[in-house]
């Protein structure tokens, strides 16, 4: 047993000196066993337990029984008194309990070192304590917690503290209850212990916005002296300001500005970063904040100029103006030692910097583009789509920049990042079409990603069939048919069709080449060639138009229910697509946040989607039997922020119903209320059944429905309803939930009106080429009217509006106005209830406000004549 | 959204101390949402390691995190934050984490000596940050919180004939290598 040690020394040179170099579980679990030797060895478990801890962040997993079994020598461990060994006891059981079993048995051990008089055991005792403990075993320990919390000793308060935080993720009630003794420890002296404590007593308000505006408004006036406690108040207080739409309490402002001049950089810097990351700070507040910045551009320590840099490219983004002023300690940083800040500098330079400098710029990026990672790559490509986009003069420049970057080393997202800034610039110039698309023609003859080639395919597809000479792209395209995998080969298939469908003077060649492709291996390459040569050969257009350039675009699960359901009736009638909802088009691709952004953003409320209503609605009984659900409007807040009853409400159009749902949370936590409903009336709307919410308890959201049928008549299928929230109230005990009484009192509680818009009948629809659908949509049902939008001052303002308004989709990215323009036209596409084609000419001039001819076309009269109506 | 930092106390993503060829002596992530397995997070050490050896510039971004690093002899020290955390405390977690590794092991700050130490080194951690909030940035606190043995040891009061004695061991063992 003794000879253990001998092999471990002969180890440590094999291992490069490293005595664990040659540690292996089997045997360190075997020497585990002289954790049961009486008296303790100290000197060897001490050595046992390192190797064991080390195994395990090595990564080692221990299985259950092992761990277990480990885990219960090891308490045999808490006779010796030796410091050192129990504390990596602790360690131990820390890093054992999320596998081993039965790991209560230590509770008595720890809560005996915990209220001892030894300080070295308490503090850390605590924290291991806390990660056993359940929310019902902390009753049992939640004296000596709270003694703990307001402990002199800062090690153990600050311990406590920390644990309880730990515990308020799985269970945040039990420490509600010591909100006092937590507040006792926000004036404490020790540093780290105000900070801890106000980490836990902001987690226990955080939902109760005018007690943290209270907690805030005290500790400004008294004064922390922890810089970490005074970070995070600054955290909170910049968020305070920014969800304050209104006036904002001054004095919170003037807080931050104050904490400009605070003798710890973390401080300032915390400060600075929150001021420019306002969004209302205005240029005179954003100065001091910039000036304090600028000066740590200059600072010895990298972190303090990485820190700065990092925030000045952050604001240059939306504010260049007010960076301007450092322009010149950022050239200064070009040459910096640390690549990264040198790549920041750069990248804020691109944006704040004038035209002239730009060509200096590009030769210093391509001087160092090697040295850095692709993330900051990313980066400088980000900065290059802003610059052509400011700059279209030097779209050139950066074009050949850009073509020089794709070709040489890179990852998918860089690789990604270039193409999509590629595109954006062809998009914006048209004079730069031709030479961008050769240029990404060129790159997708070598291209590794499947992605980015059938992205760019797409691409192709859509602007090369327009341009001067389409037949030079073909070359291009088939190449992928003979050299790619299938799905290259499925998506250039596809783009032969398009160029096809689009230019006369080459179909006859393209029906050569996609009969040929009907050979390919792939049943996907083979289906889509013989499809597309089919519509393709039939010569006609109206064929052509309706599947080839605008094909039908159904909401696959929908459309899979719908033939479910289908299947499940008699099938002599024919499928009926018109009822199908038809995909709404993705919203505008988000961009993926590069790493100047926040990565997370957990607080974010995920709306459901489409699919995720019809399955909710689907499964209450009453509303089965309404047929597919066309569209679900976004939620409509009824009451204000903040009050004792919140209610959204949600609007579902059926084919021939409508169904409100409310979506009601209640925020007094001395009610519980029951039979919750909404009742709505309005002229013309009546209520066919609605929906109660049994019983609604405090902070937990519930929902109530309410179904109304469409009139008959399509113009009075809008309309405005008045809601009212009807339910019974009943007292409750505030920390149990539990009602005092058994009767109830009624009470309502007046909502905001709820509107009937035709964006609720209009679900959105992408026609990738309009003109086509305008053309074989054909003038039969057209209206037109001219309006006059004085409220409008801008065009952008106006497109906002209007599409908004109508519920309709922007074609052929109609909805950016060029700068300096004074007219417009923006082109709007969708589907009316009942599944009518709708599409939407407006052609808008600006002239003290706005003029707008509105020409509509569907295939149906009435349709035509309620979005015409509908603006006005 | 905005670009506002969250107010938590989980400011700390990870903590690492690799030797000079990028292999982890000790290293652990708080946020397990970062790293779904050990295989990624050796992975990203490599990489970390492979950006910040040479160019000793003290921070780098990298998959999305902030990392602070100082280096002495054969040991890299790293502390992780997310990419918009302020710098300037994870830094002092940094100054916090090096200067208690120093005190305890008497500035010889050198692989040898902290795997010698290893089990006082990842007391000190822990002391350092609970599961990803700092604990505490003193590293006077720090180490005398942990540096329990040193008083006990019989170091302080060793003769100068043993002091001698184990410099010439040392000495020794250096030279058989």
């Amino acid at each position: 047993m003794m000879g253990s040690f001998k092999p471990a020394k002969k180890d440590e040179e094999d291992g490069g000196g490293n005595p664990y170099h040659n540690v292996d579980k089997t045997s360190v679990l075997q020497e585990a066993r002289v954790f049961n030797d009486t008296p303790v060895n100290v000197k060897r478990c001490t050595h046992v337990l390192t190797k064991i801890l080390y195994l395990l962040n090595q990564g080692e997993i221990l299985s259950e029984k092992e761990a277990t079994d480990v885990f219960f020598a090891m308490t045999k461990l808490f006779q010796s008194n030796d410091l050192v060994l129990r504390r990596l006891v602790y360690l131990g059981i820390k890093e054992l309990c999320g596998v081993a079993k039965d790991t209560i048995i230590v509770t008595s051990s720890l809560t005996k070192d915990m209220t001892g008089r030894e300080d070295q055991y308490r503090a850390p005792a605590i924290r291991a304590l806390c990660r056993i403990t359940d929310a019902t075993m902390m009753l049992s320990i939640e004296r000596y917690m709270k003694q703990a919390i307001v402990d002199r000793a800062p090690g153990v308060s600050s311990a406590a503290l920390v644990s309880c935080r730990h515990i308020m993720k799985d269970s945040p009630e039990v420490v509600k209850r010591w909100v006092s003794e937590v507040q006792e420890a926000l004036v404490s002296d020790g540093v780290m212990v105000q900070f801890h404590a106000l980490g836990v007593l902001h987690q226990i308000r955080k939902s109760d916005k005018l007690a943290v505006t209270k907690m805030v408004s005290k500790l400004i006036s008294s004064g922390l002296r922890s810089p970490y406690a005074i970070c995070f108040l600054i955290r909170i207080v910049a968020r305070l300001i920014e969800e304050d739409e209104a006036g904002t309490d001054s004095r919170l402002f003037d807080f931050l500005e104050a904490m400009l001049r605070h003798k710890a950089e973390m401080v300032i810097y915390e400060a600075a970063n929150a001021i420019v990351t306002l969004k209302r700070s205005s240029a005179r507040e954003l100065a001091p904040a910039i000036s304090v910045l600028q000066l740590f551009l200059s600072n010895p320590k990298p972190t303090l100029r990485f820190a700065a840099v990092r925030t000045l490219s952050k604001v240059a983004m939306t504010q260049p103006n007010a960076v301007a002023a450092c322009n010149l300690d950022l050239e200064n940083l070009i040459q910096d030692v640390n690549r990264s800040i040198a790549t920041l500098a750069i990248t804020t330079l691109l944006k704040t910097g004038s035209e002239g400098s730009v060509d200096r710029l590009m030769k210093s990026i391509s001087s160092f583009l090697n040295d850095i990672s692709d993330e900051f790559k990313i980066v400088v490509v980000e900065a290059l789509r802003a610059l052509a986009l400011k700059y279209p003069r030097k779209q050139s420049v950066l074009m050949n920049q850009l073509a020089d970057m794709l070709r040489g080393e890179g990852g998918l997202p860089y690789k990604e990042a270039i193409a999509t800034t590629i595109i954006t610039i062809i998009e914006d110039n048209p004079e730069a079409k031709e030479k961008g698309l050769d240029h990404l023609c060129e790159f997708i003859e070598d291209c590794e990603h499947t992605t980015l080639a059938v992205r760019i395919l797409h691409l192709l597809g859509r602007e090369g069939p327009r341009t001067r000479r389409p037949a030079r792209y073909i070359r291009f395209v088939y190449n992928r048919v003979i050299l790619e995998n299938a799905a290259v080969r499925a998506a250039a298939v596809s783009v032969l069709a398009k160029f096809g469908a689009q230019c006369e003077s080459l179909l006859s060649n393209i029906l050569v080449l996609l009969q040929r492709c009907m050979m390919d291996t792939e049943d996907e390459v083979r289906d889509r060639a013989t499809y597309y040569h089919a519509v393709l050969s039939t010569k006609d257009s109206a064929l052509i138009h309706r599947y080839i350039l605008n094909p039908p675009q159904y909401a696959l699960a929908s459309l899979e229910r719908a033939l479910v359901q289908y299947l499940r009736t008699d099938t002599t009638a024919a499928f009926d697509t018109k009822t199908l909802p038809t995909a709404p088009p993705p919203q505008e691709e988000k961009k993926t946040p590069s790493i100047m952004e926040t990565a997370s953003r957990p607080e974010e409320r995920v709306v459901p989607s489409h699919e995720k209503y019809a399955e909710q609605l689907a499964a209450i009984p009453r509303f089965a039997r309404l047929g597919p659900l066309f569209k679900s409007s976004a939620p409509l807040e009824l009451t204000e922020a903040e009050t004792e009853y919140m209610v959204r409400c949600i609007k579902h159009t059926f084919l021939n119903y409508i169904v409100l749902q409310f979506d009601c949370t209640n925020t007094l936590n001395d009610q519980l209320l029951e039979g919750v409903n909404v009742v709505v009336e309005g002229e013309g709307w009546e209520v066919e059944a609605s929906i109660p919410c049994p019983s609604l308890p405090y902070s937990q959201m519930g929902s109530c429905y309410s179904l109304l049928p469409i009139p008959e008549d399509i113009m009075s299928t809008t309309g405005t309803l008045s809601a009212t929230l009807k339910f019974k109230v009943r007292d409750c005990d505030p920390a149990s939930g539990e009602p005092d009484t058994d009767e109830g009192y009624e009470d309502d509680y007046t909502l905001e009106d709820v509107e009937i818009s035709v964006a609720d009948h209009v679900q959105r629809a992408a026609r990738s080429n309009f003109a086509a659908g305008w053309d074989e949509l054909g003038a039969a049902n057209e209206l037109e009217d001219t309006f006059a939008l004085a409220a409008m001052n801008t065009l952008e303002e106006a497109v906002a509006q209007i599409t908004q308004f109508l519920g309709m989709h922007p074609c052929d990215r109609s909805d950016r106005v060029p700068d300096g323009k004074s007219s417009h036209i923006l082109y709007l596409a969708g589907t009316y209830r009942g599944g009518h084609e709708v599409l939407v000419r407006a052609k808008l001039a600006l002239s003290d406000g706005v003029t707008m001819q509105l020409t509509v076309r569907s295939d149906d009269p009435e349709v035509s004549e309620i979005i015409a109506s509908a603006v006005g | 959204m905005t670009g506002l930092l969250n107010p938590t106390l989980y400011m700390i993503k990870g903590i690492a101390i690799l030797d000079n060829d990028g292999n982890r002596i000790f290293a652990k992530y708080y946020d397990p949402t970062i790293f779904t397995s050990v295989k990624e997070e050796k992975k990203f050490e490599k990489n970390l390691f492979q950006k910040t050896h040479r160019a000793n510039a003290e921070v780098i971004m990298l998959d999305r995190l902030t990392c602070v690093y100082r280096s002495n002899v054969d040991l890299f020290f790293y502390v992780m934050g997310a990419s918009e955390e302020n710098e300037l405390i994870l830094v002092s977690v940094l100054s916090c984490l090096y200067d208690a590794v120093s005190a305890i092991l008497r500035k010889n700050v050198e692989k040898r000596m902290l795997l010698d130490n290893l089990d006082i080194i990842m007391l000190a951690i822990d002391e350092i940050c609970a599961g990803g909030i700092p604990l505490e940035t003193d590293p006077q606190v720090v180490s005398q919180r942990v540096a329990l043995r040193m008083e006990e040891s019989p170091f302080n009061d060793q003769t100068v004939t043993q002091v001698l004695q184990s410099a010439r061991e040392q000495l020794k063992w250096s030279l058989l290598k």
